[in-house]
């Protein structure tokens, strides 16, 4: 509770400023992307784009399909690079390393960077088992403490009541939304630093999604979220900076309350009132 | 323009006219509609009524050699000496030779197999997954003759440098080529198999810190468990069902031993070896025949079940 509190009495005190570049952040970067440029072969996805994401906020990418929204969220991670013919020139920093520093291993970035997926993508095992994957591959064997982060994390997600009493039932029999917040919570077990999320509500019903949307605020106490989303009224309700792509450029990145209020570009004003995209 | 305009009506009329000649003639085409799925009918018929005539005329000999031979003996009787003055018609020297060249080659060709699959379907590009897995079914195509006479001119000579002990026929040298042999369809059907896992399912492991061998072995490999031991399994009824191989390179001694070193008959060869021999109609000796098939029928059909049994509990769904 009290994190809570310092951290609206902090934030409100410094999303006033409206220039980034005069910002004094109070918060830590997380990531802080610098002059990045991504081609999957000949198409040029992402061009120029330098962002800096700040710890334990959400952080929410907007922007038409196609933008280049889901490329930028899977460069952060490094699993843009499994699609064969893509080069990357710029950097990015997290935590104040570069990403593509050669003696860093991805596997290692993807521990502290945890992934939710568009479509709920449980691995074809027990509810348990999801859960347990991730701290088992790093080496977790104890069952007792096993035990205990599959509670946790489901908790964490708001899934445990809905669940416990099936933990070794198929994940692929819970509904769509349960997947999916089963997915958070398979995220929550390696206790990552930063969370990535891709549309993650956009395969989910209405009542999910709300689910999914308090989840994340509940998140954001002790995680980093950065959420791709093309629902404007989901960023404008669940994050505090938005960042608006436009054919894979960073168009504007402000306060999620000027941006949906005060935009400075004409062409972010005229996504947000639907004009186009 | 005015042309154009002037075609499309034509057509028009003459479509309208053509379909309407075509109606006068449908009677005959209706005919044909309706006798189609009769037609089709009789014609799967014919396989269901073969597999039931074959099971019939099998039942009905073997019945028939149990009259002359205790059930009992054939199935615990340790010598086959069907053509001695005194003639026994023990099954198990086989049974043996089957299970040995049958698990040897199973040996060979899962581990390969899998591996390759592995490789083809988690790490190869698509250039070299285009080019080798043609590769894989041209070797699937070789005719088992071809690999008999490889069994007994080239791998017995090899291994008999390593095993000095090994006889110039042996059931371990046709059991290696058997595995050989089954290593495309273990490998092609498991890569199937672990292709058809969605990709979404190895970014979610990716995304927890996974390595690939950790995507591989935790992820893939249970998700598409069933169609890997599937094709396990009809590797080992294809070991099973293989004469030449055998028939050629493990002779046709029926002992009854565990030594993989020295000659033993398989089922199939022994078949093989008493039709080829000519066998008198309504002697012991023919109906033994029958009862070797049908033995080995039934094991087939078992092995079938199992499968069946075990891919559906390891399934796992997604
Ligand atoms: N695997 C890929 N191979 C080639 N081009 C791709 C691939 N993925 C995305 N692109 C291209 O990159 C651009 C950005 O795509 P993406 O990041 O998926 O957009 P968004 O998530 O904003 O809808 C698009 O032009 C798309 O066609
Ligand atoms: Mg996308």
């Amino acid at each position: 509770m009290s994190i809570l509190l310092d951290y609206q009495q902090t934030s409100d005190h410094t999303l006033t400023k409206k220039d980034l570049g005069n910002y004094l952040p109070v918060k830590k970067v997380v990531y802080d992307t610098q002059d990045l440029n991504l081609w999957y072969s000949d198409v040029h996805a992402l061009k120029d784009i330098n962002l800096s994401i700040y710890e334990k906020e959400v952080t929410a990418i907007i922007g038409p399909s196609g933008c280049g929204k889901s490329t930028y969220l899977k460069t952060l991670n490094r699993m843009v690079e499994l699609v064969p013919g893509v080069q990357t020139t710029g950097t990015i920093l997290y935590n104040g390393k570069s990403i593509f520093d050669r003696t860093l291993k991805v596997e290692d970035l993807r521990t502290r960077v945890g992934m939710v997926f568009q479509k709920p993508n449980p691995f074809p095992k027990s509810i348990y088992e999801n859960i347990a994957y991730g701290p088992k591959i790093h080496g977790i064997r104890n069952k007792k403490v096993l035990n205990q982060i599959v509670e946790r994390s489901l908790r964490g997600a708001y899934i445990w009541d809905e669940v416990k009493d099936r933990l070794h039932e198929n994940a692929y029999e819970l509904s769509g939304g349960q997947q999916q917040r089963l997915c958070i919570a398979r995220c929550l077990a390696i206790e990552p630093n930063v969370i990535l999320m891709d549309e993650p509500t956009s395969a989910l019903d209405p009542k999910s999604t709300h689910k999914v949307e308090e989840l994340i605020q509940e998140l954001k106490q002790e995680y980093s979220i950065i959420v791709v989303t093309h629902n404007m009224q989901q960023a404008a309700r669940i994050s505090d900076k938005t960042a608006f792509f436009l054919n894979g450029e960073v168009v504007e990145y402000d306060n999620t309350n000027l941006i949906f209020n005060n935009p400075t570009d004409k062409r972010t004003e005229d996504y947000i009132s639907g004009r186009f995209g | 323009m005015a042309a154009n305009t002037k075609m499309k009506d034509d057509n028009t009329v003459q479509v309208r006219e053509l379909i309407d000649q075509k109606k006068q003639k449908k009677s005959f085409a209706n005919l044909v509609e309706k006798a189609i799925p009769f037609f089709l009918f009789i014609i799967t018929s014919i396989s269901i009524f073969t597999t039931i005539g074959i099971i019939f005329t099998l039942l009905t000999e073997t019945i028939e050699f149990f009259k002359r031979v205790p059930i009992l003996d054939f199935f615990t009787g340790n010598t086959l000496e069907p053509l001695s003055q005194d003639p026994s018609f023990g099954v198990l020297p086989l049974i043996t030779g089957t299970f040995f060249s049958s698990v040897i080659a199973i040996i060979v060709a899962a581990p390969i197999g899998l591996m390759s699959a592995i490789y083809l379907s988690e790490y190869a590009s698509d250039r070299v997954k285009k080019t080798i897995k043609p590769l894989l079914e041209v070797l699937a195509g070789i005719p088992t003759i071809v690999y008999g006479f490889f069994a007994f001119t080239f791998v017995t000579p090899i291994l008999r440098e390593i095993i000095p002990g090994l006889e110039p026929t042996n059931i371990l040298s046709p059991g290696i080529v058997m595995g050989i042999m089954i290593i495309p369809m273990i490998a092609s059907m498991s890569e199937d198999a672990m292709s058809s896992v969605p990709n979404s399912m190895r970014e979610g492991a990716l995304g927890l810190g996974a390595t690939k061998l950790e995507v591989t072995t935790r992820v893939v490999i249970p998700a598409a468990l069933s169609g890997i031991i599937a094709s396990f399994v009809l590797g080992i009824s294809r070991a099973i069902g293989e004469t030449m191989i055998v028939t050629i390179a493990s002779g046709s001694s029926k002992n009854f031993t565990f030594d993989i070193t020295q000659s033993m008959q398989t089922m199939t060869a022994y078949i093989v070896e008493v039709t080829g021999g000519d066998a008198p109609a309504g002697s012991t000796i023919y109906y033994s025949l029958y009862a070797v098939a049908m033995t080995l029928f039934v094991f087939t059909l078992i092995m079938n079940l199992a499968a069946r049994y075990i891919s559906r509990r390891f399934r796992e769904e997604y």
